[in-house]
C-alpha cells in the first residue's frame, strides 16, 4: 500500500508492505538510518520517534498507522551547525558513549521535556526515562543532560 | 603543553556530534547495491543430535537464495572457531576443547546454536525460508546445572566428565600451613550469576566479495578486526588475510561480547562468497539473548585465615566456571590468568592457593563480559573481608587499613603470580570514606530504623588487572596471539595529524583522547587531529580493544610514534636552522636552537618534510610518518575503593541505593570527562549484576531470561547518581603513567552494593541478583 507522511518537514510517499513497521520505513525507504534498532519486545527505546507531537517507538508503530502523520526523527531536530538545545545538552554533559541509544533517548528527553512544564527534578527525568535503555553511561550524566535542557528548552 | 584541548582537559568530544545527530555509522546502517539477507535457524533444543536437515522446501520457498547446512560449510573446508588460549590442568595436561563448527553438523548442544543458514532476496523471505527448514532431532538429556555437571551425562565425545581443565595457581603447601596456624577462618559460598552483555546495538554483519579481484569486505560489530580477520582467515579458512578485510565502523557498545569471533559473521562472510552477493544480518534481540557469549558464572567456595589482630594469612579459593557449550574465543583464561592471578586483592596475604574447574554445560557459551574475571575475583576477596570483619567484630575499613600493601612496598610481588608496580590503598579508602560520610553512618542508621527502614553500609576495595601483557609471559601461559598494540602518526602537509590506532572504540572516545594526546605531545591544535580505527585495510595488525588497554597499550603505541616523529622533525629543524640536532628542542609546537631566538613551527617542518627542497635528502628520508609497536613490560593495576549505602525495605525487600561512592586510582587521566562517565557505566553494570540481572536457564535448558522482558536490565529509574573521585599514583612502566579505566567501575561495585545488602539485613549472604523477593525472603530468615 501507498501511505503519505511528512517527515522531518517534508511530504513523503511510499509503496510499503502491509505489514512494514514505521521503523523500517524510516531506515530502509526513506535512509534516515538515525533512528535505530535494538531490540524485538518495544523494551529499549533506541527507535522513539516524534509523531504528532507524542514520543512513540517506531518498531511499534505499523507503517499504515503513519498515513497522514507528522514525523520527527533524530535527523530533523538539529544539525551539528544548530543543535537542538537537548542535542547541546547530551554532548556538554557527555551523556552518551557508544551512541546507538542517543537518538531514541534524545527524542524521548525532549517530549519529557516539553510535556514536563519545566518542573522536572532527577526523580521525574529518571521515571519519565525507563523505557530507554542505555548499557553505556549509566544514566548519570543524561540526567545531567536532561535536566540542562529542560533550562534552555 | 597545558591546553584546553590537552592532556587532563575534559574536552567535549568529536564523536559526539554524528551520535548526536543520528549521522552515525553502524553495520546495520550500511547498505550494499544487491545484498540478500541471511537469517539463522537455531536449536530450540540445549542438546540433540542432528539425524538429518532437509532444506529443500526452504529452498524452493519464493525469494530464498541459497540455504546452507553445515554439511556445505565442512565440504568447503571451512574451519572450527577456535579458542585462543591454551590453559593447562594441574597434571600439566592440556585444556580439552570440544570442535565447535559454525554451523552445527553433528549435534547441537545450547538453545540458539545455528545448525542452517537461509539466504534471502528480502528478509521477509529470508524468514519465510526459516520457518521451512525441517531438521531431524533426537532430543538428548541437557546437562544445566554447573555444581553438578562434572558427574552429569558426557556432552561431547571427547570431553570426559565435561571437564575443560582443573587448574591451580598458588601455593598449596604454605596455604594450608596458614590455615593451620590461623585464629580465625571466615567462609564464604558463592554463586556469581550468570550475566547477559547487552550491548544495545546487536550484533551485525555485511559479508561482501569481489569476485574479479577475489577479496572479500566484512563490515561487523567487532572490538577488534584484526582479531576476526586473523581467526577467519588462518583458523576458518575463508580466505588468506591479504584477500580479507574487515572493517569495524561505528559499534553501539561491546562490554567484551563483541571481541568474539562467532557463527553468524563467519557464515555471512563466507556465504557471501557463495552467493556471490552481499549477504547482511543483524541479530533480533532474541538472538543476541540465545547467541552472544555470557558472562561470569561461577560457583565458588573460599576461605580466609586470620590471626587474632585481623592480618589475613591465607586464601584458599576452589571456583567452579561454566564454560557453557563450546570454548569461545578467550574463555579460557578468564576463571584462570584474569581471576586466580587477582586473589591478593589490594592486601598483603601471604599465601593463596586456587583451583579452578571449568565445566561445559549445554548453554550458551560463556566468556570475556566487562571486568572479565577481576569482578569474580573481587567478589571473592571482598566478601571475605567483610565476612571475617563482621565475624571479627573489626570494622570494615579498619580490617582493610589493617592489610593493605603500603604504598613503600612497591614493586610488590604478590604469591598469585603478579608484580604490582605502583598504588596507594589507603589514600583511596580515606577519600571515599569522606565522600560517603562514614562517621555519620551511624546517625543515618538509626534514623532509617526509626522509619522501619533497614541500613547498611558495604566496601569493595578492589584491585585489577589491564592492559593484559607481557606478549612473551602471556604467550609461555598459553596466550595463542601477540598482546601488544600499534600507533601511525601521519603528520599531513600542513602539518595537521591523522592518527591510525589498532584499537577499537565502541563507546570509550578514542577519536578524543587519543587527538588530545597529540595535540598535546605535538603541539597541534585538536581540531586538526582526526583519529581512525576499526579498519584492518588502515592499520597495521593489531589486537584490538579489550580489558582496559587501549590507552594504556594503544595510547603508549601512539606515544612511540609520536617521539619518533619528534626525533625527526629536531632532525630536518637543525637543517633548517643550521644547528646541532642535539641543540634542537621542542614545546609547544616549535622546534627551537637552545638558547637562541632560532626556531621554527611545527607545520613549517612537516612542509619541508614533504617539499624537501631546503632538506637532508642525503640521510634522511622525506615525509614526516611513523609507526609503532608498544609491547607493555607488565600490566597495569587500576585499584580503588567503592562504598555502598542501602537502605532496604523489610515489608518489600526493595533496595534503594541511597548513596554510591567510587575513588578510584588510573594515574593520569587524559580527559576527566569521559573517565568519570566509564566509571558510571561500569558501575551500572555491577549494580545491574548485584541487583538486578540474572541469565537463567531452566532445568531443561531453555533459556528463561531471553528477552528484556524477562531479564532485567538497569533502568534510569533502577539507579542513583554516583559519587566518583580519582586518586592518582601514575604507572610506573607506560609513557603516559596511564592505566585504564573501562572496566573498574563493574568490577569493585558489586561487592560493594551485596556487602551492603547484607549488612543492612544483618545476614552473612543474599544471593545475587538481590531482587526483591530475593531480599525480602533473606530479610525473614529463609
Amino acid at each position: 500500500m501507498e501511505i503519505t507522511l511528512t517527515v522531518n518537514g517534508a511530504a513523503r510517499t511510499v509503496d510499503v508492505a502491509d505489514n512494514a513497521l514505521l521503523v523500517d520505513v524510516l531506515r530502509e525507504s526513506l535512509g534516515l538510518t538515525g533512528t535505530h534498532v535494538g531490540c524485538d519486545t518495544s523494551q529499549c527505546g533506541a527507535c522513539v520517534v516524534h509523531m504528532n507531537g507524542d514520543a512513540v517507538k517506531s518498531c511499534t508503530v505499523l507503517a499504515g498507522q503513519a498515513d497522514g502523520a507528522d514525523v520527527t526523527t533524530i535527523e530533523g531536530i538539529g544539525d551539528p551547525d544548530a543543535l537542538h538545545p537537548m542535542q547541546e545538552a547530551f554532548r556538554d554533559n557527555h551523556a552518551l558513549q557508544c551512541g546507538f541509544c542517543t537518538p531514541g533517548m534524545i527524542m524521548s528527553a525532549i517530549d519529557l521535556v516539553q510535556k514536563g512544564g519545566g518542573s522536572l527534578d532527577e526523580t521525574a527525568v529518571r521515571d519519565g526515562l525507563e523505557g530507554n535503555l542505555c548499557r553505556c553511561t549509566g544514566y548519570h550524566n543524561i540526567v545531567k543532560a536532561v535536566l540542562a535542557a529542560q533550562s534552555s528548552m | 603543553m597545558a591546553s584546553e584541548t590537552g592532556i587532563g582537559a575534559s574536552v567535549k568530544r568529536k564523536e559526539d556530534a554524528r551520535f548526536i545527530t543520528g549521522a552515525g555509522n553502524y553495520t546495520d546502517d550500511i547498505n550494499a547495491a544487491g545484498q540478500t539477507y541471511a537469517v539463522f535457524v537455531r536449536s530450540p533444543y540445549p542438546r540433540a543430535k542432528i539425524n538429518g536437515v532437509d532444506t529443500a522446501a526452504a529452498a524452493a520457498t519464493d525469494g530464498v537464495v541459497a540455504v546452507f547446512t553445515g554439511a556445505d560449510l565442512a565440504a568447503d573446508e571451512i574451519g572450527d572457531l577456535p579458542c585462543g588460549w591454551l590453559v593447562k590442568s594441574k597434571d600439566g595436561s592440556d585444556m580439552v576443547a570440544p570442535p565447535h563448527p559454525p554451523i552445527a553438523t553433528q549435534a547441537v548442544n545450547y538453545v540458539g546454536e545455528p545448525y542452517a543458514v537461509v539466504i534471502g532476496e528480502t528478509l521477509e523471505a529470508a524468514k519465510n525460508g526459516a520457518e521451512a527448514v525441517d531438521a531431524d532431532f533426537e532430543e538428548l538429556p541437557a546437562v544445566v546445572d554447573l555444581a553438578t555437571a562434572a558427574s552429569a551425562d558426557q556432552i561431547h565425545e571427547s570431553v570426559p566428565n565435561n571437564q575443560a581443565y582443573d587448574w591451580e595457581l598458588g601455593d598449596k603447601a604454605a596455604t594450608d600451613a596458614a590455615f593451620d596456624n590461623a585464629d580465625h577462618v571466615a567462609t564464604v559460598d558463592i554463586v556469581n550469576n550468570r550475566l547477559i552483555p547487552n550491548a544495545i546495538e546487536p550484533r551485525a554483519a555485511l559479508g561482501e566479495y569481489d569476485a574479479a579481484a577475489g577479496t572479500y569486505t566484512l563490515h561487523t560489530t567487532s572490538q577488534n578486526p584484526h582479531l576476526e580477520r586473523l581467526v577467519l582467515a588462518a583458523f576458518v579458512n575463508v580466505a588468506p588475510e591479504a584477500r580479507l578485510r574487515v572493517i569495524s565502523p561505528d559499534v553501539g557498545g561491546g562490554f567484551g561480547s563483541k571481541i568474539f569471533v562467532y557463527a553468524e559473521e563467519t557464515a555471512v562472510i563466507w556465504a557471501a562468497g557463495k552467493v556471490r552477493r552481499p549477504v547482511k544480518w543483524r541479530a533480533e534481540r532474541s538472538e543476541s539473548f540465545l547467541a552472544d557469549c555470557h558472562g561470569r558464572d561461577h560457583v565458588t567456595t573460599a576461605q580466609l585465615a586470620l590471626a587474632q589482630d585481623g592480618k589475613f594469612l591465607g586464601l584458599r579459593v576452589k571456583t567452579k566456571a561454566n564454560m557453557g557449550a563450546y570454548l569461545s574465543t578467550f574463555a579460557s583464561s578468564v576463571p584462570t590468568y584474569l581471576y586466580g592471578t587477582l586473589m591478593a586483592g589490594q592486601y598483603t596475604t601471604p599465601a593463596i592457593y586456587v583451583e579452578v574447574q571449568s565445566l561445559y554445560t549445554n548453554t550458551a557459551p560463556v566468556d570475556a563480559y566487562r571486568g572479565a574475571g577481576r569482578p569474580e575475583a573481587t567478589y571473592v576477596v571482598e566478601r571475605c573481608v567483610e565476612t571475617a570483619a563482621r565475624e571479627m567484630s573489626i570494622d570494615p575499613a579498619e580490617i582493610r587499613r589493617r592489610n593493605f600493601i603500603q604504598p613503600g612496598d612497591f614493586p610488590y610481588d604478590t604469591p598469585v603470580a603478579l608484580t604490582y608496580d605502583t598504588g596507594d590503598y589507603e589514600a583511596s579508602l580515606d577519600k571515599a570514606l569522606e565522600h560517603i560520610d562514614y562517621a555519620g553512618f551511624g546517625a543515618r542508621r538509626a534514623a532509617s530504623e526509626s522509619a522501619g527502614r533497614k541500613r547498611g553500609i558495604g566496601f569493595s576495595c578492589y584491585i585489577e588487572a589491564c592492559g593484559l601483557a607481557p606478549s612473551q609471559v602471556a604467550i609461555s601461559l598459553g596466550a595463542g596471539v601477540g598482546l601488544f598494540e600499534v600507533g601511525e602518526v601521519r603528520v599531513d602537509v600542513t602539518g595537521s595529524v591523522t592518527v591510525v590506532t589498532g584499537s577499537h572504540s565502541h563507546g570509550q572516545s578514542h577519536e578524543t583522547t587519543f587527538a588530545q594526546i597529540i595535540s598535546d605531545k605535538l603541539g597541534v591544535p585538536f581540531e586538526n587531529v582526526t583519529v581512525l580505527h576499526g579498519d584492518t585495510g588502515r592499520s597495521d595488525y593489531a589486537l584490538g580493544t579489550y580489558g582496559s588497554r587501549s590507552l594504556a597499550v594503544g595510547g603508549s603505541a601512539i606515544i612511540s610514534a609520536t617521539d619518533k616523529i619528534i626525533a625527526k622533525g629536531k632532525k630536518i629543524a637543525a637543517h633548517i636552522l643550521e644547528a646541532q640536532e642535539d641543540q634542537m628542542e621542542f614545546a609547544d609546537g616549535t622546534f627551537t636552537v637552545v638558547d637562541s631566538n632560532q626556531s621554527i613551527t611545527f607545520p613549517e617542518v612537516a612542509f619541508a618534510a614533504y617539499v624537501p627542497q631546503n632538506y637532508p635528502l642525503e640521510e634522511l628520508e622525506p615525509g614526516l610518518s611513523e609507526k609503532a609497536f608498544y609491547d607493555p613490560p607488565n600490566f597495569t593495576y587500576p585499584a580503588g575503593a567503592h562504598i555502598c549505602e542501602v537502605e532496604v525495605d523489610p515489608d518489600t525487600g526493595v533496595v534503594d541505593i541511597v548513596d554510591f561512592v567510587a575513588v578510584d586510582d588510573f594515574g593520569h587521566v587524559v580527559n576527566p570527562m569521559i573517565v568519570e562517565g566509564q566509571v558510571h557505566g561500569g558501575l551500572a553494570q555491577g549494580i545491574g549484576q548485584a541487583l538486578l540481572e540474572h541469565g537463567v536457564y531452566d532445568d531443561t535448558g531453555q533459556l528463561l531470561s531471553g528477552s528484556y522482558m524477562d531479564y532485567t536490565m538497569p533502568r534510569a529509574d533502577d539507579l542513583p547518581s554516583f559519587t566518583v573521585d580519582t586518586t592518582v599514583t601514575p604507572c610506573t612502566h607506560n609513557p603516559l603513567g596511564v592505566k585504564g579505566c573501562g572496566e573498574a567501575g563493574a568490577i569493585g561495585s558489586t561487592a560493594a552494593v551485596m556487602n551492603a545488602v547484607t549488612d543492612a539485613l544483618g545476614v552473612a549472604s543474599v544471593p545475587m541478583p538481590a531482587t526483591p523477593e530475593t531480599v525480602w525472603r533473606a530479610a525473614r530468615g529463609e
